[in-house]
């Protein structure tokens, strides 16, 4: 494989922050009609900045529970992003004042594009470098600029249901958990969640049917080990 | 309010921690298979979680009512492969269609 003109890599790299920041104007909308303040809902692309943490966050904050559930739900859901950095950190070689904002850039769509352009002959990881920061500071732009869009308009809001955004939040979910039930493993685990943390929701509090369904994966990871790579192919292709 | 800044800031420190660590932790640690399996099968569980409780409940209490027929909708956009802000708006079209109606709550 050789690697693609820079040129070529930017321009992937703007197209994938438009897409991508497209459904940060929802996740700005729901931030506010969840009942955080349009700079709290700023502060979680700016500071957070991981899609489905973000949206755990405020999917917990507005059926009310309490900070400690946010916190949990949203640092498994950003586990991935862990292993995404051990992963990119040989191929950026990125020292110094670097490493702090290559790691916040860390997401699903800046992986996907740094390992989609590395080519293993080129000791210099050019292509894998171009395409890490070209993706996560375009996402990271069209995202924030798209939350204070939503986040604006979710605030001239006054009932939600109305405009059916309750509605919206699941099916965000929904089309986030999509593209990983590749396996008859990742469907049946999602069904068997779904299914109990709607079941134990009535006797627990806020926030415990998300940790059980944790659990229900922390299980099944120890039963049947790795079964599938961490996924960025979703969005690369 | 103080509880939604404790949300907001505490998770956003967490979620930076979890991302710096990847980049200066010895591969070794991160690379235990329970823990890679774990943060493969974390979000299929915590998001299929979320979903079903954003859709059949309301304030710690089962309800049904317009938000079904929207996922039944989003599922069908999901389906026919349409992207993210598509299959959201779908939802959110269906529910406030249904309201509008007077058919569901």
């Amino acid at each position: 494989m050789t690697t693609k003109p820079r040129s070529v890599i930017i321009r992937d790299a703007i197209s994938i922050g438009i897409a991508v920041g497209a459904y940060a104007i929802s996740f700005g909308a729901l931030g506010t009609t969840s009942g955080l303040t349009v700079l709290q809902t700023q502060l979680l692309s700016l500071l957070l900045f991981s899609g489905a943490s973000q949206f755990a966050v405020v999917s917990i904050v507005g059926a009310g529970g309490n900070p400690a559930s946010a916190w949990a739900s949203s640092a498994l859901l950003g586990m991935r992003n862990g292993l995404y950095g051990l992963r990119l950190a040989p191929l950026l070689g990125a020292s110094g004042w670097r490493k702090p904002f290559a790691a916040h850039l860390t997401i699903d769509e800046s992986t996907a594009m740094a390992l989609a352009n590395d080519d293993p002959a080129d000791s210099s990881h050019r292509g894998a470098r171009t395409g890490f920061w070209a993706t996560g500071l375009s996402v990271f732009v069209f995202w924030n600029t798209a939350t204070l869009l939503g986040a604006v308009a979710g605030s001239h809001i006054s009932d939600p249901r109305v405009f059916g955004l309750d509605a919206a939040i699941p099916a965000g979910f929904a089309a986030l958990v999509a593209p990983r039930l590749t396996t008859s493993l990742t469907r049946g685990l999602a069904l068997v969640c779904a299914v109990v943390a709607v079941a134990v929701t009535p006797s627990v509090r806020p926030g415990v049917p998300v940790l059980i369904a944790a659990l229900i994966a922390l299980t099944t990871a120890m039963k049947f080990g790795e079964p599938i790579p961490p996924t960025t192919e979703d969005v690369s292709s | 309010m103080t509880a939604n800044w404790a949300a907001v800031l505490g998770s956003c420190a967490i979620a930076y921690a979890i991302k710096l660590s990847g980049h200066l932790v010895p591969h070794r640690v991160l690379q235990r298979p329970l823990v890679r399996a774990s943060a493969a099968l974390f979000p299929v569980a915590l998001l299929s979680a979320l979903m079903a409780m954003q859709t059949l409940t309301t304030k710690g209490a089962i309800e049904v009512d317009a938000r079904i027929p929207a996922m039944a909708a989003a599922a069908l956009a999901l389906r026919a492969r349409w992207p993210f802000i598509a299959v959201v708006a779908v939802a959110a079209v269906v529910a406030a269609g249904v309201r509008a109606l007077g058919w569901m709550s």
